[in-house]
Parts: C-alpha cells; sequence; structure tokens
C-alpha cells in the first residue's frame, strides 16, 4: 500500500497503536512535522504535546511526553515515554492539579525537588494545552 | 509405630500443606500469564530502540566527545553489577541460581583484580549477598513483593545508575537478571549495560533505508542524549518483566512438585494408617478370641 503509512506508536510498556493511516503529524523537537507515506529517513527527537493520526478525514490526538519518532521507508515509529489518549481522557480535574503543582514549586525547598515540580508543571500545562486543542 | 491420633494429624497436616501449595501453584499461573503479556508487550518498544542505538552508535561511537554512557569511561576498573532477583521466595531455585551467577561473576572479576560494586534489586537479591558481600552492596532496591515492577521502578533505578555513572562511581555496570527461556526453565545471565556500545546485540535487525541517510532532527548528539539515558532504563525495565515471568514459572513448577510429593505422602501415611488400624483390630480379636478359650 503506497498511499498508507504504516505507523506505529509504542511506549516502553505496551504497543498503543499499530496500523495504516493517511498522515501523521508529530511534535517533534524543532517543530511539528507531517509525516505522509513515502517520506524520508529521519530521526527526530520529541517535544510534550499532541500527536495527531489522520486516517479518513478523522484526526485522533494522542498526548504523548518523551521519545522519539524514527521515519524508515517502512514506515513511522514514535517511541514515547507515556502517551494519554485525549479522546477518552478527562480533563476537568487538570486545573486543580495545575494548582498543586504550582503549590509544590514554591513549597519545594531544595533544588532537585523544586527541579521534580517543575517538570510535573510543565507536564500538566502541556497535557492541558493538548486536550483544550483537541 | 505411631498412635492413630498421631497418624491422622499428621494426614490432615499434610492435606492442609497440599492446599497450600495447590492454591499456591494456580495463583502463580494466574501471574504468569499477567507477567508474560507484560514482558511480550514491551519488547517492541525494547527492539525498535535496540534498532536505533545501533543505528546511532555505529556512526557515532569514533565521534570525539562521544557520552561515556555510550563507549565507557576508557577504563575498566570498577564494575558495577545490579543483581536482580524476585521479592519473594518459594519459587524453586529461581533466586539461588542468580545469586549463584552472582557470586561466580564477583570472584571471576575480583579475580581479574577488578573493584565490584553491587546494587540489590530485590529482597532475596540483598538476602542472598550480605553474608558475603555486605560491604560491597552499596544500594538495594525492593520491588514491593512483585507489585511495584515497572516502569517507574525501572525508571527510578536507572536514574540512580546514572547519577552513580555521573559521579564516577563505577566504570562499567551488569546486569544479572534470569533470562525467560520458557516456563520450566528460566537460565540466569550476565548482560553488559555500560557501555552501551558493548551492550547492543550484534543481530539487531537494521532497517533497510535504500541508500538513503537518516535526517537528525536536531542532531545526532542531541538525540543520542536523549537516547541513551532511556535505553538504560528500558533494558533495566524488560530485565525486570523477564524476571517477573521468571519467577512465576519458577514459582508454578516448585508448587506443582510440591503439592505432588504431598499427593504422595499422604497416600503412603494413608496406607500406614490403614494397617496399624488393621494391626490393631487383630491384636483385639486375638485378645478377645485367647480370653473365651482360656474359661
Amino acid at each position: 500500500m503506497a498511499d498508507k503509512l504504516h505507523f506505529d506508536l509504542v511506549s516502553p510498556e505496551q504497543r498503543l497503536f499499530e496500523g495504516e493511516v493517511d498522515m501523521v503529524v508529530v511534535p517533534g523537537e524543532e517543530g511539528e512535522f507531517g509525516v505522509l507515506p513515502g517520506h524520508a529517513p529521519l530521526m527526530s527527537a520529541i517535544r510534550m504535546g499532541a500527536i495527531a493520526v489522520h486516517d479518513g478525514g478523522q484526526v485522533t490526538r494522542t498526548f504523548i511526553r518523551g521519545g522519539f519518532a524514527e521515519v524508515t521507508p517502512d514506515g513511522l515509529s514514535v517511541l514515547a515515554e507515556e502517551a494519554i489518549d485525549l479522546a477518552t481522557f478527562d480533563a476537568s480535574g487538570l486545573d486543580a492539579e495545575i494548582q498543586n503543582a504550582r503549590e509544590d514549586i514554591s513549597a519545594a525547598k531544595e533544588d532537585h525537588e523544586r527541579e521534580h515540580a517543575e517538570a510535573a508543571l510543565a507536564r500538566l500545562e502541556a497535557l492541558r494545552d493538548a486536550a483544550r486543542a483537541a | 509405630m505411631a498412635s492413630l491420633k498421631e497418624l491422622r494429624n499428621r494426614i490432615a497436616s499434610v492435606k492442609s500443606t497440599q492446599k497450600i501449595t495447590k492454591a499456591m501453584q494456580m495463583v502463580a499461573a494466574a501471574k504468569l500469564r499477567r507477567a508474560q503479556d507484560a514482558a511480550e508487550a514491551a519488547r517492541p518498544y525494547a527492539e525498535r530502540m535496540a534498532a536505533v542505538m545501533a543505528n546511532l552508535s555505529t556512526s557515532l561511537k569514533d565521534a570525539p566527545g562521544a557520552s561515556p554512557l555510550l563507549v565507557g569511561t576508557g577504563k575498566d576498573d570498577v564494575r558495577m553489577l545490579v543483581v536482580m532477583t524476585a521479592d519473594r521466595g518459594l519459587c524453586g531455585g529461581f533466586n539461588t541460581n542468580i545469586a549463584r551467577k552472582a557470586r561466580e561473576r564477583i570472584v571471576k572479576l575480583q579475580g581479574e583484580g577488578k573493584t565490584v560494586k553491587i546494587v540489590a534489586v530485590g529482597k532475596k537479591s540483598f538476602d542472598a549477598l550480605k553474608r558475603l558481600y555486605a560491604d560491597k552492596i552499596v544500594q538495594r532496591f525492593e520491588l514491593g513483593g512483585g507489585k511495584d515492577v515497572g516502569a517507574p521502578k525501572a525508571a527510578q533505578i536507572g536514574q540512580w545508575i546514572r547519577e552513580q555513572f555521573a559521579e564516577g562511581a563505577f566504570d562499567t555496570l551488569e546486569v544479572i537478571s534470569s533470562e525467560f527461556v520458557s516456563v520450566i526453565s528460566q537460565k540466569p545471565r550476565a548482560q553488559t549495560l555500560i557501555p552501551a556500545m558493548d551492550a547492543i546485540p550484534e543481530d539487531v535487525e537494521r532497517p533497510d533505508l535504500g541508500g538513503a541517510v537518516y535526517e537528525y532532527e536536531p542532531d545526532e548528539e542531541s538525540i543520542l542524549d536523549v537516547l541513551l539515558p532511556r535505553y538504560v532504563d528500558t533494558v533495566i525495565l524488560s530485565s525486570l518483566l523477564e524476571n517477573a515471568a521468571g519467577e512465576m514459572g519458577a514459582r508454578m513448577a516448585a508448587m506443582d512438585n510440591a503439592t505432588r510429593n504431598a499427593g504422595e505422602l499422604i497416600d503412603k501415611l494413608n496406607l500406614v494408617y490403614n494397617r496399624t488400624r488393621q494391626a490393631k483390630i487383630t491384636t483385639e480379636l486375638t485378645e478377645i478370641i485367647s480370653g473365651a478359650e482360656a474359661l
């Protein structure tokens, strides 16, 4: 199937998606890029954000964090440390969690505690942005 | 000869032991399935990771300033051994075999004049090594009785390893854990993890690019920087998962044996019990008859 892209989404604990799709938009380290069938070989780091899978006019969005994307002639593989399906994700508790994370940052006494809390906040905010855009 | 009451008690106790081992065997069988599924599910990620690592490392290992995680520190004086066992016992020779492998490695490495440090992952690993090598155990991790086996634990162990490596606490690292050959067979193995260059299996499948070359975004070095720590976590995770599956397999086999042994013991005891009962009846009869004859 030359007109379809083989797409693989795997996390350390499971394979989340495998199949043929029309196009995938990946949140690359240096900006989003779309992968269509026949894309040149590419390897890119990924930033936190939503990966959008376009197939048959429908778009499925999944929040991914940490990892990288690899394009080969066989297709696209995305290895993500964490992945959350945005279609079934409930964003209602997020604002409270973000508030908590902010408090954690101001309450943190040591550097590594603060770094940890800041990373948690960045993750939550990215997740919120992705959930809103969906 | 034991009295009838004693025999009855004995039989009852062996029977209840048999019930316990039978139950444990069934629980292990159920958990084995889950553990195998988890190990199976983690495989695609590990395979992709190994393939990408293989690609990157061949093109980067000769580059100046390559990450020491990849190429090593240039020496091999201090070796860290991550000895991974289960948290629980009662699984046949599973933990013992891993501990024995670890001791063999330690003796061998010390014979080569290297300094050995040990990270004990799993309660039994610490228990087995503390008597001989208590001074070498620098850190221990527990697995919550098997509940904590998963990505967060692997990340925690991986993080600690990287911090130690960055501080120069060791030069090379190997993981001693169990290879899941089949449900009834687990083999202890030692695999190098740092330097990562030596850890990548030779037979990794490389994608056929048809003559094209990869484009890297942002660039090879930064991707490798992101990748290497993850690679460490991934190897730790797959070892943990494989160990968990092996543990359950070993426990299932051990408990199956125990159940069968208990069954044999019950049969034997029943025989003794019935013989004793018969003998007692015969004695009583003889006594009555000879008593009647004497009149």
